[in-house]
């Protein structure tokens, strides 16, 4: 284990609408919120903790275009170039019948590319243990954790400001 | 916030909580399997070593083992190749399409439908290279690679190739759509056999899990990536079956060279699909006890699904009638009279029968909402379905343009063992899956606990 330890408040809610009014409370009297892990996706939670929209349509897209191209200039180059053959009296090269597999391409990659992205950026792998803040999280609790050091107020004032918001339990971790 | 109208009926019945969720669903992973799990089984297991037994024979053999002649070159294998791809475009309707137009009934029986779609789509995928006679080279010679003969690519003009592609390009984005899905549902089980102490399997659903914690950020991308993958989904699924189709449309054969094909195969593959849903899930959902979460109104919509695909199969067939009458094309002519007079004509009636006429049943509510008649019309629409694929496929072909050449298709016991290796696949697979994983979306249903159960908030 690491010699310098991290300390956590962390806040029990029971209810999805007590948890969104309960992070515009708290974020309105000044506290950070580190992170708020839920058994489910509660919706409007991003906006209330100021998250800005994933990008990852944005690299789905990019993934896509390369299929595209790569899906394409495949086509082109094996049965226009590098072995012409006669298939029906057509042209070598004619955009119809590459569409198909131009499309199948286009949605593996653009799928794959995602899928592998968002796995990355979200730090999500086969061996990976997560943190737990409270064992309940994946049940029916939702968990709002608040890093102590990267808060100005004492331990104490931002536990009365999470029962006064909602929370049902207030717990302390380190790590 | 979500707004659910007073008119609609709960879609999670007997009065659940969040927690319900997670004890109902994981409790059967976390037992030990039951008597009728082990039963249901053995018949599997059976049914898959004795078509690996045909299988194998077919290997050593060759193809000749199947009742194929010069004629009917194309019979059961490509019958059941179609009829295995129709009934997985069931699962990507109900987890893409119905996630589009944002349907919380699909909810409930997502994951089971889409674990459907894969062993379907495994099963489809033996008839191809079972009848490619090597299978061992199967890959080797369906994909573009490198090779000592120039190298001579494959042939992209060729909808058997689109075939591949589409099939496995299919296979791996809904397995990949399907483990997503599955990711939170993992982990769950994981911190339930870690609070029970059972360290094995904390371990195995903790390597499943990806490490998920279930944070905020996470969800709102775990969100964005199902959005876009249901997005890439919808027009993947509709490609699929259509170029399924095309390996007939773009032929010239009379009674396959036709342009309504593509919609007609779709509609007809959401058709087989829905009913393969109902019949896994009626079971299911009794051997699970899951009544609460897969309800009559669940079964009720899907039997709605049922009316309306099988109505566009009927106008379908209808329409090919008459367009080979009002064509005026004595080929294409025949071919139709053919089907519905000639020798297949017993195949042919009763694909009408159970497609057209006994969907039209659920018409009445009594019926779409009985549970013993949706089990029987589940699996009579999907013989019906198989009867489409064979009708089209064999009667097309079996009268050759000379009449020396006309020959009739009988199957042999290898024929039969293909198929039968497909169901006992296809069964193992779905009874695995649902001894180890969870049957229902956990994470969606408690996200819909609140505002479709029937304790009112």
């Amino acid at each position: 284990m690491s010699s310098t330890s991290e300390n956590f408040l962390v806040g029990i809610f029971d209810d999805e609408d007590i948890l969104l009014h309960g992070v515009e409370g708290i974020r309105g009297k000044g506290v950070k919120i580190h992170e708020v892990y839920t058994p489910f996706p509660v919706h409007g939670l991003d906006e209330a903790l100021g998250y800005k929209r994933s990008r990852l349509p944005i690299a789905a897209f990019l993934f896509g275009l390369t299929g595209t191209s790569l899906a394409l200039t495949m086509q082109i180059w094996m049965l226009g170039f590098d072995w012409p053959m006669i298939i029906g009296g057509k042209n070598f090269v004619s955009l119809p019948p590459f569409i198909p597999v131009t499309f199948e391409l286009t949605v593996l990659l653009a799928a794959l590319g995602m899928v592998a992205t968002f796995f990355i950026v979200s730090d999500m792998k086969p061996y990976k243990t997560p943190r737990s803040y409270d064992i309940r999280s994946t049940d029916d609790k939702h968990v709002m954790a608040i890093d102590l050091a990267a808060n100005k107020l004492s331990k104490e004032e931002i536990g009365q400001i999470l029962k006064a918001n909602g929370a049902s339990e207030v717990n302390e971790k380190n790590f | 916030m979500q707004a659910t109208s007073s008119v609609r009926e709960s879609l999670i019945t007997g009065g659940k909580t969040v927690r319900d969720v997670s004890e109902d669903i994981s409790r059967h992973v976390e037992n030990k399997p039951t008597g009728s799990w082990w039963i249901a089984m053995g018949i599997s297991l059976v049914l898959f070593l004795f078509g690996f037994y045909c299988l194998a024979t077919l290997l050593w053999e060759g193809i000749g083992v199947w009742g194929l002649n010069k004629t009917v070159g194309w019979a059961w294998d490509i019958t059941n190749f179609v009829w295995w791809v129709g009934i997985g475009h069931a699962g990507t309707l109900i987890s893409a399409i119905l996630l589009l137009f944002r349907q919380k009934w699909r909810m409930s029986i997502n994951r089971a439908a889409e674990a459907m779609t894969i062993f379907a789509v495994i099963c489809a995928a033996t008839f191809p290279l079972a009848h490619m006679g090597r299978l061992w080279l199967g890959f080797y010679w369906a994909l573009p690679l490198p090779n000592t003969w120039g190298s001579l690519w494959a042939n992209f003009n060729s909808p058997l190739l689109w075939d591949v592609f589409a099939i496995s390009t299919y296979f791996t984005v809904s397995l990949v759509f399907w483990y997503i899905g599955l990711i939170p549902d993992f982990a769950v089980i994981r911190d339930r056999a870690t609070r029970m102490g059972n360290k094995t399997r904390a371990a195995i659903y903790n390597a499943l899990s990806f490490g998920w914690d279930g944070a905020a950020k996470t969800w709102m991308r775990y969100e964005s990536v199902a959005l876009i993958l249901a997005g890439l989904s919808t027009p993947l699924v509709l490609s699929v079956h259509t170029i399924v189709s095309f390996d007939f449309a773009t032929s010239v054969v009379p009674g396959w060279h036709t342009t309504i094909f593509p919609p007609y195969f779709v509609a007809g593959a959401i058709f087989s699909g829905f009913a393969m849903v109902l019949t896994l899930l009626i079971v299911t959902r009794k051997v699970f006890k899951l009544e609460d979460y897969i309800t009559i109104y669940h079964i009720e919509l899907m039997n709605i699904v049922i009316i309306i695909t099988g109505s566009i199969v009927g106008i379908a067939y209808i329409t090919e009638f008459f367009v080979a009458w009002y064509g005026m094309v004595p080929a294409e002519f025949y071919a139709f009279y053919n089907r519905a007079t000639g020798p297949y004509w017993w195949a042919y009636w009763s694909m009408m029968t159970c497609n057209v006429i006994s969907p039209q049943l659920f018409w009445f509510k009594k019926l779409r909402t009985n549970i013993a008649a949706t089990f029987v019309l589940s699996i009579i629409v999907n013989i019906g379905m198989w009867f489409e694929r064979f009708v089209i496929i064999v009667t097309s072909i079996h009268r050759d343009y000379l009449p020396s050449s006309w020959s009739m298709f009988y199957p042999t016991m290898y024929d039969l063992g293909e198929y039968i290796f497909t169901f006992g696949l296809f069964f193992t697979a779905f009874f695995l899956f649902a001894k180890f994983f969870p049957v229902i979306n956990m994470a969606e249903v408690k996200s819909i606990i609140k505002s479709s159960s029937e304790k009112k908030h």
